[in-house]
């Protein structure tokens, strides 16, 4: 789709990079700017899509992408010369030049350049020193330039005009800094060195108004309270924290790591009577898992990820992350170390976990958002969305893991606010599940260097997006690196088989300061800051041990097994660093060459915090009956119209950029059917080459019941996410659960409502279908301030799910196999048009939310399980938004087969006041339901496994290249030849 | 019948080691997985090893330009020692980012004339950017020592830099009349691939290339991904054999290194 023309917005201050008096080119060495091209005559994919996101908004006739190296330290210019000819250039492809623009810039031509600013990770740069070393060409430092060279086509383009559209189509501020002109300042920054001094906050004596500006200045995100019992604390102590105590308090203390809405105590008025929580998570999702009390699950909510048992020898564990506000800022970077994240969350999970799968899940303001509705500060959604998938793709597929798994929403309220889900699966050896740090065991980090990257993630992502985000919390931006966690992985997995680790984790948010005060928690810890390697000099003792810079992970080894795992990470290239020692005293201690700058008790770190109950509301809408017009409609029409909206329409797009058959282990893949093109119920992965054991992942998400009813939206996650699985073959009384909340501020009581509604729903139907939430994390300040007004995200519930497949050869994909085959309703369909599809295209609001109904959902599993197993079903797939219409669509057309069907013997019930009608039974969106391909000679054994289970046979599959789908009266409602539907469900996203 | 010690080559970014590793075990070699570093200093251990595969990934995240910086690397003591290997007969297979290693080292195309420099290389797809998705291969050469001349098969591609590209137009004509070029992407009907069928944009659908021995492959697309009965996305029509045909081409080196 077309991106609308960039938007006039803020002045961008420079993000807060301090260099601490650093002056540009102290070290005084040669540089040599390489700069490389594609010569002409040969297409460049670069130059063409930079000449796309420009021509939109300027009259431009061509572009020439040119990427230069700043290479710092090659004293001769022979030597800069021996660079680009032997290593940068392609003799084949390129043309390049030591001294210029290679082949030079005409006349009426305009130059723009783009590169990340001081301090800002660029991962090439290991890899350019690398190759160059392996060629006896040494440097001290290299920086990477994107350059554009543009001609207009009415005339030279002026500089400021160039400038103005790269800002938004070839840059991000937030990270890059843009130069026009030939000539620009490429002296590297190098910041000099830290001087130490320890920084005492005078706390003791602040009034309630100082406390407050102090956790606001030093971006804290603590409340009073806990800005109170910080205070006390420390009178007790008899002196003042250091900085780096208060820091340690506020990561620990954050929203982000400690989920204190969620755990926290809550009152409860509306919807069903008032009622109060002490532990909302603990009595809502954890007590489902305590009730059900499964003998498969191996480890829940203790560690990084849950896991379940996959065989006698392997458990499978998955973990999902939100990284909603770094996206928000710096979609690339923001959504790329979201993925890393929660890959190292399962690498960390008992003593390392190997990843087999990546899922995700993103929500955006539709992609066509008009340019005036984007409200300053924000980046237009389709860029967004573009940055997202880029970032989630790159760092995925480096990292060599399939993403075979997702979903993408669309609402205009996620506009300020894009909600990133990421997930990884990974498979761990039974008895390398329980961990423990023991006194004695050295501190070890592994992995990438600590700079100034990600400072405050914890604490940012426990507030508000306003508009100003943008440039204050620019230092909260990370930027990946995948190869580095890669070599991570591969070091730390051998050192796991070589029986060198007590303890595990990774580093996530807060950086150090979460990890070691987390392994450390129940014996102490002692931790020297000097040694931790740095990326560049400069950072003080706290940014040290804040940071959240990427792929690193601290590890728990004896003393005797540190100098093998020395030996073993020098072989995969992964540096060390021994940091201290666990102790037995239960005290956090640093100090920062020798000197001590924090001595905290773990106790009060970890349970020193405060909580405040919280109130919450809900008040159900009114309800609305659905506008019936008795005006006669073409339903081909709104078939068409569903399969073209956003939330339903094809994602092949994003599908097909991510790796999804890396590892060999894919058995049923995203895409499904003759032509590839059909939405596949869940992905099926064989995590152990050549054994056909597999797992089966899937999701259910529907933020549009949200509003309407946000215990029926949670309930219908639920069972989308199993009967998702179901369909595929898999047994989801087999099936564990994961809970991901996206919501709005929950200090408010209404956002709370919601959540608490949702949370009730979650327990109750996992507890009857017996599937246990093994993992989850919440994120709950997805608002965005503009203009004094809060753009609140509608409430975001994602539901994974994942289940253990014995044989994946049983399984079963949801594209029509042959004509003549028959096709069955499984399931009851109700007038429950609530949220629905059909609703959102006529513009029609009202009607029933879907109901789950438990007892009806877990028979229907059971017997569909069975009768697959069997292998009587030839194609299954489920019935979500858009019904039993939909269903249909995308089974014919994945299986480029036709579809003759009747809706008269479709199962249904009523419910609500009106009575049956063909929109009803062709759109509503009631749970538990599916459609299933039966061979002739199967239909017997079919309908005797499905004994007591709602179900009928509606039509069979034709050779012809129509949907027809006759409504009560006997008349087609439904005629539409498959290629139209397929062309309805691809187009709107064919080329993102 | 022995079986043939094979080597996986592994270095920082490289993803696909495991799944070529099972290929190959499963065709009868015996298989070593290691690292790049083990023969910077000790090249001649490379020599325990009739089967060398450079397998898929991102080594050094593909910076620079896919392969670089292995290549790079490799450049002073082991392409040398691959040089000397392969004219005593041992097989070199690059897979994917393998394949891309294997033209920056100069070691495909390497047609008579080359005197060891890059003749080639892998340029970005022409629709700019990563694509995953199952293609057909055919064999249109009888001189390579993997594959059978005439045979269809099918198997997943996934990468950004996948078009073949020589130097010049000499080089294409070396190549042919040596029946280098290896492997081309077809359509559904075995005809010319255009896009998607050919989803790099790659001239005349060159998928894979061989050496003029025969004996070096490089090819863009993963046969170690289509072994497994479970592989093929159309097994679930009952329509796709037991054993995927990825395998042939390991099956066919294991055979030829004996």
């Amino acid at each position: 789709m077309r991106t609308p023309p960039p938007r006039a917005r803020p002045a961008l201050v420079r993000p807060k990079v301090d260099h601490r008096g650093a002056r540009p080119d102290s070290l005084g060495l040669d540089r040599t700017f390489v700069q490389v091209s594609v010569r002409d005559g040969l297409r460049d994919p670069d130059s063409e899509k930079a000449l796309r996101a420009l021509a939109e908004s300027l009259p431009v006739v061509s572009v020439r992408f040119v990427q230069g190296y700043v290479l710092e330290g090659l004293s001769q210019e022979s030597a800069g010369r021996r660079a680009a000819d032997e290593v940068i250039g392609d003799p084949v492809t390129q043309i390049w030049s030591v001294d210029g623009i290679p082949g030079g810039v005409p006349a009426d031509a305009t130059v723009v350049s783009v590169l990340r600013r001081p301090g800002v990770m660029d991962p090439v740069e290991a890899s350019v020193k690398r190759a160059l070393a392996a060629v006896g060409l040494p440097v001290e430092s290299v920086r990477t330039v994107r350059r554009y060279v543009v001609r207009g086509s009415r005339g030279r383009i002026a500089e400021a005009d160039l400038v103005a559209v790269a800002r938004e189509r070839l840059a991000n501020e937030a990270i890059e800094e843009i130069h026009a002109g030939v000539e620009f300042d490429t002296r590297p920054v190098h910041p000099a060195k830290y001087r130490f001094q320890r920084t005492d906050v005078p706390l003791r004596a602040a009034s309630d108004d100082d406390l407050v500006r102090i956790s606001k200045e030093r971006t804290l995100s603590l409340s009073l309270l806990e800005m109170r019992a910080i205070q006390s604390f420390f009178k007790d102590a008899g002196r003042e924290p250091s900085d780096a105590e208060l820091e340690t308090l506020a990561q620990t203390w954050s929203e982000h790591c400690k989920h204190k809405t969620l755990a926290g105590e809550v009152r409860f008025t509306g919807q069903g009577g008032p009622r109060t929580y002490k532990n909302l998570l603990k009595e809502t999702v954890f007590a489902a898992t305590k009730t059900i009390n499964r003998p498969d699950c191996l480890s829940v909510f203790v560690d990084n990820a849950g896991v379940i048992a996959f065989d006698e020898k392997h458990g499978v564990c998955m973990k999902v992350e939100t990284h909603n506000h770094p996206s928000a800022i710096e979609p690339y970077g923001g959504a790329g170390t979201g993925i890393g994240g929660v890959i190292r969350d399962v690498l960390g999970t008992g003593l390392g976990a190997r990843p087999f799968l990546n899922t995700d899940v993103f929500c955006f303001a539709p992609p066509d958002t008009p340019d005036e509705k984007v409200p300053k500060g924000c980046l237009h959604p389709a860029r967004l969305m573009h940055g997202v998938v880029e970032g989630v793709r790159d760092y995925g597929n480096r990292m060599g893991i399939p993403t075979a798994s997702g979903g993408l929403f669309f609402d205009p309220r996620y506009v300020g606010n894009p909600i990133v889900f990421c997930g990884t699966l990974g498979i761990i050896p039974r008895e390398l599940v329980k961990k423990a740090a023991r006194p004695g065991d050295r501190i070890i980090v592994i992995g990438g260097r600590t700079g100034r990257d990600g400072i405050h993630g914890a604490t940012f992502s426990s507030v508000e997006l306003h508009e100003e985000s943008e440039t204050v919390s620019a230092g909260a931006v990370q930027i990946g690196n995948p190869i580095e966690e890669k070599m991570v992985l591969d070091a730390l997995l051998r050192a796991r088989d070589e029986g060198l680790l007590h303890g595990l984790t990774d580093c996530g948010a807060g950086g150090l300061s979460s990890a070691v005060g987390e392994m450390g928690a129940e014996t102490g810890a002692v931790v020297e800051l000097a040694h931790v390697p740095l990326k560049y000099p400069g950072l003080s003792y706290s940014e040290i041990w804040i940071s959240e810079a990427q792929e690193r992970m601290v590890l728990a080894v004896p003393h005797a097994n540190v100098a093998r795992l020395r030996v073993l990470c020098a072989e995969e290239r992964v540096e060390v660093t021994d940091l201290g020692e666990f102790t037995d005293d239960g005290h956090l201690r640093l100090t920062y060459g020798g000197e001590p700058v924090a001595d905290l008790p773990m106790e009060f770190i970890h349970d020193g915090l405060p909580r405040t109950p919280r109130n919450a509301e809900f008040t159900p809408p009114a309800p609305k009956p659905f506008p019936w017009s008795d005006a006669s409609h073409d339903l081909g029409k709104d078939l068409r119209a569903i399969l073209s909206s956003w939330n339903v329409c094809s994602k092949e797009w994003v599908i097909r950029q991510y790796d999804h058959e890396v590892q060999a282990g894919s058995a049923v893949k995203p895409l499904v059917g003759r032509k590839r093109d059909g939405p596949g119920d869940a992905c099926v992965m064989t995590p152990i080459p050549g054994n056909p054991r597999g797992v089966a992942v899937s999701s259910g998400m529907n933020p549009r019941l949200g509003d309407l009813s946000p215990y029926d939206m949670a309930a219908n996650a639920v069972d989308e996410a199993l009967r998702n699985l179901c369909a595929v073959g898999a047994n989801p009384r087999r099936a564990a659960i994961l809970d991901n909340f996206s919501w709005g501020n929950c200090s408010k009581p209404d956002r709370l409502g919601s959540l608490v509604l949702a949370a009730e729903a979650l327990r109750d139907v996992a507890v009857a279908y017996g599937t246990p939430f093994v993992s989850g994390k919440d994120s709950l300040n997805n608002e965005y301030m503009v203009d004094g007004r809060s753009i609140v995200i509608p409430p975001t519930l994602l539901v994974s799910a994942f289940c253990v497949v014995d044989d994946v050869r049983k399984c079963v994909t949801m594209d029509l196999k042959e004509a003549g085959n028959l096709l069955f309703v499984v399931g009851v369909t109700r007038d429950e048009m609530g949220g629905s599809h059909f609703g959102f295209v006529r513009g029609a609001d009202g009607g029933a939310a879907p109901r789950v109904r438990t007892d009806e959902g877990l028979a229907a599993f059971d017997s569909l399980h069975a009768a697959i197993s069997a292998g009587l079903v030839r194609a299954c797939h489920d019935l979500s938004e858009g019904g039993l219409a939909v269903t249909l669509a995308e089974m014919a057309f994945a299986g480029c087969r036709g579809v003759d069907a009747s809706l008269v013997q479709v199962p249904f019930e009523e419910s609500g006041d009106g009575g049956v009608r063909d929109e009803i039974l062709l759109f509503s969106e009631s749970p538990s339901r599916f459609v299933c391909e039966v061979r002739e000679r199967d239909a017997a054994a079919f309908a005797a496994a499905l004994r007591g289970v709602p179900h009928a046979r509606v039509g069979h599959v034709t050779t012809s290249d129509r949907v027809v789908v006759r409504g009560l009266r006997g008349a087609p409602a439904i005629d539409e030849p498959i290629d139209r539907l397929r062309e309805a469900f691809v187009a709107p996203l064919r080329n993102g | 019948m022995n079986a043939p010690k094979a080597l996986v080559m592994r270095s920082a970014g490289t993803n696909c080691e495991r799944e070529t590793a099972h290929a190959l075990t499963r065709a009868g070699a015996q298989v070593d997985i290691v690292h790049l570093g083990q023969f910077l200093e000790s090249p001649e251990r490379l020599r325990a090893y009739r089967i060398v595969v450079f397998p898929g990934g991102f080594s050094y995240g593909d910076d620079i330009a896919s392969g670089v910086v292995f290549g790079a690397e490799m450049r002073n003591r082991v392409t040398p020692e691959l040089r000397r290997m392969i004219s005593d007969g041992a097989l070199v297979l690059g897979i994917c980012n393998g394949f891309q290693i294997l033209v920056r080292a100069g070691l495909l195309p390497a047609t008579a004339d080359s005197g060891g420099a890059q003749e080639a290389t892998l340029a970005p797809n022409l629709t700019g950017r990563y694509e995953c998705r199952w293609i057909r291969l055919e064999v249109t050469t009888d001189r390579c020592a993997f594959l059978t001349k005439g045979e269809t098969f099918d198997v997943p591609v996934a990468h950004a830099e996948g078009r073949f590209v020589t130097k010049d137009e000499s080089v294409r004509t070396r190549m042919r009349a040596a029946g280098q070029l290896a492997l081309r992407y077809v359509d559904a009907e075995g005809g010319d691939a255009e896009y998607p069928w050919n989803p790099s944009g790659t001239e005349d659908g060159v998928a894979g290339v061989c050496d003029p021995t025969g004996r070096v492959l490089g090819l863009m697309p993963h046969p170690e991904r289509n072994v497994e009965a479970w592989h093929h996305p159309d097994w679930t029509l009952g329509t796709t054999p037991a054993e995927g045909a990825g395998l042939s081409l390991f099956r066919n080196a294991v055979r030829a290194a004996r």
